[in-house]
């Protein structure tokens, strides 16, 4: 399976180029980018490991994509996605999310179906992953 | 403005409450130098006076029935502070280009309304002065809603950001679909529909406006089977999703019912219909509040009074109420879809549903400056006739933060449900990755498509079906300050 969250995880993975690009987008609307990776991409997992803090002053996209690479060495085979922050009253969010790195094989999720009163059904997602392997080893063959 | 002779206010008030008739304007409702207060509420009123009505006193008129007047003198307006009660119309002027037709603004104090009460607002507002026998027609077509009222109200009990943050979806349109056929299918056979939509990559699929309890599928059917459609995309996607599930009924207490049936299903989100009326909505929107639900608002009926330009109320001002009333998404229009739209004047609506602050436009047709003092803001969702050819004409007039709904544009796909929903997302994601290249999307969309059509063969098949497909007729609830335009 392919994990969809992100922006453009319909399209086939972005480029450096491609990424620089989007970068730059989010400095134009002064956004700052951030990069997180985990190896738990459960959807609601919301707090994926911060890869530093987020660049504020940074003003050069290639700035992002060392940053980047750097992450993709200490993290092999995990998720790797780029935020973008927009600190405006009222936003005060991410704004942009996508992924820029993944495992090469995604096993997924298993939908564990509780049968609770009458027809109802109690849904709980588990990454079959998570389920196998402790942190850190989850995704290295 | 008006003829000459028009009536002045008496202000010797032995004259003035003598027993009898008066015209509104020498009662006090018509005040050319009156400085509209910070509090105040203020409304822009089209009306088309009665042949041979001075359209001073029709003015004057539509103040004093939305305010405290009767027809005739009364002695026991001297038992209050009635010249502060007394909404005062303070400005009028012709509409371009429109004979007989008149804007006019009236002002109301503060007082005049409850608060946290939308049904009290328009039983004011508009509740006598639509029927008035002196006006041939009469259309409200904006407010502006002081920060001090605006503050008696909750808003929507999610909002865009928190919307977003829940589902961890951002930078793009949300994409949707209503399934269909809206009425006929069982609650397995509709489940399934869910399911192929939500696992060929939409966010989120809808239940129609009319698909409440019938004899082919109760609802309680209808919300196991769709849950089930959505936890099995969303663990085969690894990606949330939702399915708005409407819970309108005939009774609020069947409403919670099925509120209660859907929270403790899981699901993330519930519709209901603009019929249930303003009192129903605000309760609703409290209880989502409550249950971390997000609203979905379908706005049914509209068209029967926001449509045509001479009588009833404009959209803006629905969606104005709406947004002080609570919803999380509302349907704003389309402007290249099926439905009534005229580009600017949708854009008008859209604005009303994200601003924090919405500037007076004309163009768009907002008469106001409106300070939403931190209220949220509201999803507004297009939906209707759309399909994936237009992606770079819907992402450039409504940017980001919309639900884009596609629902024959999905479902009707030549090679099945889940291709129709995949040919969207990628039209989507590739429209969105170029326009933040930089790249002129509304003049190169078309070439945008043709090449992620090129590796993405449910999106050549989507294009080649509805490619050419149009809806170019004229709008009917055009601006006044601009030709009328339509996009094809």
């Amino acid at each position: 399976m392919r994990i969809t969250q992100g922006c453009f995880s319909f399209l086939p993975d972005l480029s450096d180029a491609q990424i620089t690009a989007q970068v730059h987008y989010c400095l134009r609307q002064g956004w700052a980018v951030a990069i997180e990776y985990t190896d738990d991409p459960h959807p609601r997992n919301t707090y994926w490991n911060m890869s530093g803090l987020p660049m504020f002053d940074l003003q050069d996209p290639a700035g992002v994509i060392s940053e980047l690479n750097a992450c993709r060495r200490a993290n092999p085979g995990t998720y790797i996605r780029i935020n973008a922050f927009d600190p405006t009253q009222g936003w005060e969010t991410v704004r942009m999310s996508f992924i820029v790195q993944r495992p090469d094989s995604e096993p997924g999720f298993r939908l564990v179906r509780q049968e609770t009163r009458g027809r109802s059904l109690h849904y709980t997602m588990e990454s079959y992953a998570v389920a196998r392997h402790p942190e850190g080893t989850r995704y290295r063959a | 403005m008006g003829a000459p002779d028009t009536p002045q206010q008496i202000l010797d008030p032995r004259k003035r409450y003598q027993a009898g008739v008066l015209k509104y304007a020498q009662m006090g409702y018509w005040n050319a130098d009156y400085e509209p207060k910070d509090t105040d509420v203020l409304a822009v009123f089209r009306i088309t006076p009665q042949e041979g009505v001075d359209p001073i006193e029709a003015a004057a008129a539509v103040a004093g029935e939305s305010s405290t007047a009767t027809w005739t003198v009364v002695w026991t307006d001297r038992l209050t502070a009635c010249d502060k009660y007394r909404a005062k119309a303070y400005r009028i002027e012709p509409v371009p280009g429109q004979d007989g037709q008149y804007f006019c603004w009236v002002a109301y104090d503060l007082d005049l309304f409850e608060e946290g009460s939308i049904a009290n607002l328009t039983a004011s507002i508009i509740g006598n002065v639509f029927s008035f026998k002196p006006l041939k027609a009469a259309r409200l077509e904006d407010m502006r809603l002081p920060v001090a009222y605006v503050k008696t109200f909750r808003g929507p009990p999610t909002g865009i950001v928190v919307e977003r943050e829940r589902l961890e979806k951002f930078g793009r349109p949300l994409l949707g679909a209503t399934m269909k056929p809206k009425l006929g299918l069982s609650g397995k056979n509709y489940g399934r529909v869910v399911y192929e939509a939500l696992r060929g990559g939409l966010d989120f699929t809808k239940d129609d406006e009319n698909i409440n309890s019938q004899p082919f599928m109760h609802w309680r059917d209808r919300f196991l089977y769709c849950m089930e459609g959505v936890n099995q995309a969303a663990a085969q996607t690894g990606e949330s999703k939702g399915h708005y599930l409407n819970i309108t009924a005939g009774t609020m207490e069947e409403m919670y019912k099925r509120a209660e049936f859907a929270r403790d299903l899981g699901s993330c989100i519930v519709m209901v219909d603009l019929i249930i009326g303003w009192t129903a909505i605000q309760s609703i929107s409290n209880w989502c509040r409550d249950n971390d639900m997000i609203l979905h608002m379908h706005r049914a009926g509209h068209g029967t009074y926001t449509r045509q330009k001479n009588h009833g109320v404009s959209f803006r001002v629905i969606a104005k109420w709406l947004r002080l009333a609570g919803v999380d998404h509302l349907h704003a229009g389309t402007a290249v879809g099926k439905l009534e739209g005229d580009p600017m004047t949708v854009q008008g609506f859209y604005n009303v549903c994200r601003d924090m602050v919405t500037r007076q436009d004309l163009p768009r047709g907002l008469f106001f400056d409106q300070d939403w003092a931190s209220i949220k803001r509201v999803m507004p969702v297009a939906s209707g006739g759309i399909h994936a050819g237009q992606m770079h004409q819907l992402l450039d007039l409504f940017g980001d933060e919309v639900v884009l709904q596609f629902g024959g544009g999905t479902i009707g796909h030549p090679l099945g449900i889940q291709a129709g929903a995949t040919a969207n997302r990628v039209a989507l994601e590739a429209m969105v990755l170029a326009r933040n290249e930089g790249r002129d999307i509304l003049n190169e969309g078309p070439q945008i498509l043709a090449d992620a059509a090129r590796w993405c063969q449910p999106l050549r098949a989507a294009l080649d079906t509805w490619g050419d497909i149009t809806f170019n007729y004229t709008s009917t609830d055009t601006s006044d300050f601009v030709p009328t335009a339509s996009i094809a």
